[in-house]
């Protein structure tokens, strides 16, 4: 099928994450064509591949931003292709955005405790009318927060607008806002794009601290190919909407088809550079 | 008499910060909505109207007592808030706001007629159990009906201050209004929280229906206060509670000054155009209001 390496490759029974045959097209662009990739929980992988390739596509197509024109997606055995956002959040899917996207005016804690809100039992009128319940359950979402806020060395900035906050910063914060909902998936666009080498190497370590302390499935959607290759268990690459390759870091960087899909737009660039 | 002047003066800023404070909470109304949903609702005033039709038409059809006909026309306005959503609004998420706003304005119009069907163009009355001896503050005299309005506006604006400052329903309704998508990704159901603004938008348009209706009367009139919103929420800002107060006592400082200083000298009228002019000059030099938030577009 896609790509002839297999190292690795999933069986759909013992997957967290299945995705068949999914497909997405905006007017003429094929932006994802017929992707299938299974993860199994636990697993660190890596998405990679040229700008457009439709990495961020496909992470919005599992988190329900997107509905695949074929295909379907099955995670922890329940078919969410097509679901609603909120749903798939729900149900234990968490995401960071590839433009940060936390919501401004408001602190840190504010951001990270809406990350809680999956969890929040009391509804409106009950926690009106049951005060007490509500304030307890408050405390103990609290406590959650506190956890990740030092897991991710945020103490200092806990009642500080994120709008204020470096870009490093603010990155770690959606990871933590992210992380708030207990996933047992995490969704990473970029993580890492655009911050200077030691930012870079902390959120390396953030990722790899949940991965294997928590257990949490992580897809990473990354640019910075020593981060990818030092933390992957396994990589996919997709170039122009299509899987071209899949597996372990060092079979993928071997692949002829990635190297030409890497060199040949470099090549291009050159080209395009010199013309 | 420069003693006389003072005091002129005085019950002059009195009665603009009163009705100021009455006009903020039906401002309220429709920066619930905004802050909330982004629409723009068009049809503030005819809530106003429908909700006193609806207090006024249990305690004169039904003869309930005034406080069952409050509590039926806020209950009845949660209910209609809560349908409108569903019906008329909730399939127009995502298109261009001029569909909203048009939705609106057709909704107006209805509930104006429907009104009208349902209660007959007769001008009924909302009787609050309070007498009508004005309240006297030193060279000050006030209707209980305003001073009731005022300390209702403080009461619910204070309330929902609070509400989106520190309860997580309201900070997740922030959310929303920030970024629907990701506040979805957060596990937020969106639609939900439309709902839930545009039945809290029917309850403080319920309180506003039974405060001006037993000001001004109900009839289809009433609806009129609803343009007074724009001036206010155009000047404390779109999205602000606190803007929707400073905007409300603004207005209503100006619309009374005008009317003691002004009107005697041209023959009346300015009261009520002065806050219009405001407006228009606040659009110009801070279109988004005084504490309303600076959008920042790319182009």
């Amino acid at each position: 099928m896609s790509g002839d390496v297999n190292g690795g490759e999933v069986s759909p029974g013992e997957a967290q994450l299945a995705i068949s045959g999914v497909s997405k097209h905006f007017g003429g662009v094929r932006a994802v064509e017929a992707v299938t990739l299974s993860v199994r929980s636990g697993e660190l992988i890596s998405v990679i591949g040229p700008n457009g390739a439709g990495k961020t596509s496909l992470l919005n197509m599992i988190s329900g931003f997107y509905r695949p024109d074929t295909g379907n997606i099955v995670f922890a055995g329940k078919d969410i292709t097509g679901a609603r956002p909120s749903h798939v959040a729900a149900l234990g899917i968490a995401r960071t955005f590839q433009n940060i996207a936390l919501f401004a005016g408001m602190t840190v804690l504010d951001n990270i405790m809406l990350g809680r809100h999956v969890h929040m039992k009391a509804g409106v009128l009950s926690s009106f009318i049951y005060w007490g319940l509500a304030q307890k359950e408050e405390i103990a979402h609290r406590a959650r927060a506190e956890e990740l806020i030092e897991l991710l060395e945020l103490e200092d900035l806990r009642k500080q607008p994120t709008s204020g906050l470096a870009y490093g910063l603010r990155k770690r914060v959606e990871l933590a806002r992210a992380l708030a909902l207990d996933p047992k998936l995490l969704l990473l666009d970029e993580p890492m794009g655009g911050m200077n080498q030691e930012e870079k190497e902390d959120m390396a370590r953030f990722v790899l601290d949940v991965n294997q302390q928590w257990g949490t499935t992580v897809i990473l959607i990354e640019h910075d190919m020593a981060v990818v290759m030092d933390i992957s268990d396994r990589v996919a690459v997709l170039d122009r909407g299509r899987k071209i390759a899949e597996g372990s870091p060092g079979e993928v960087q071997r692949h002829p088809d990635v190297i030409r899909a890497y060199l040949g737009t470099a090549k291009e660039r050159r080209e395009a550079a010199a013309a | 008499m420069p003693e006389f002047e003072w005091q002129f003066t005085l019950v002059l800023l009195t009665n603009g910060v009163m009705i100021g404070l009455m006009y903020a909470l039906i401002a309220l109304g429709f920066v619930l909505i905004y802050k909330a949903t982004d629409a723009i609702n068009f049809a503030q005033g005819e809530f106003v109207m429908f909700a006193g039709f609806i207090a006024a038409g249990a305690a004169e059809i039904l003869g309930a007592p005034f406080w069952v006909s409050a509590l039926l026309s806020v209950s009845g306005m949660v209910l209609l808030g809560f349908g409108l959503e569903r019906v008329v609004l909730r399939p127009l998420i995502g298109r261009p706001v001029i569909a909203v706003v048009m939705a609106t304005i057709g909704l107006a119009a209805v509930l104006r007629g429907t009104a009208t069907l349902a209660f007959g163009a007769g001008t009924r009355a909302i009787v609050m159990p309070i007498g009508d001896e004005p309240i006297e503050l030193g060279p000050v005299m006030l209707p209980p009906v305003q001073v009731v309005g005022a300390v209702v506006s403080i009461v619910f604006l204070a309330a929902f201050s609070w509400f989106f400052l520190k309860s997580r329903i309201g900070i997740a309704m922030r959310a929303v209004a920030d970024s629907q998508q990701v506040a979805m990704a957060m596990g937020i159901d969106v639609r939900r929280y439309f709902a839930l603004a545009w039945a809290m938008a029917g309850i403080v348009s319920a309180l506003g229906g039974v405060v001006w209706g037993t000001m001004l009367g109900v009839d289809n009139q009433l609806a009129l206060v609803g343009l007074k919103v724009f001036p206010v929420v155009i000047l404390g800002g779109l999205d602000s509670i606190i803007g929707a107060v400073v905007g409300g006592l603004i207005v209503g400082i100006v619309e009374n000054l005008a009317a003691g200083y002004l009107d005697p000298y041209v023959g009346g009228g300015t009261k009520d155009f002065a806050p219009y002019i405001l407006m228009i000059a606040a659009l110009m030099i801070r279109p988004e209001g005084i504490f309303g938030r600076r959008r920042i577009e790319r182009v």
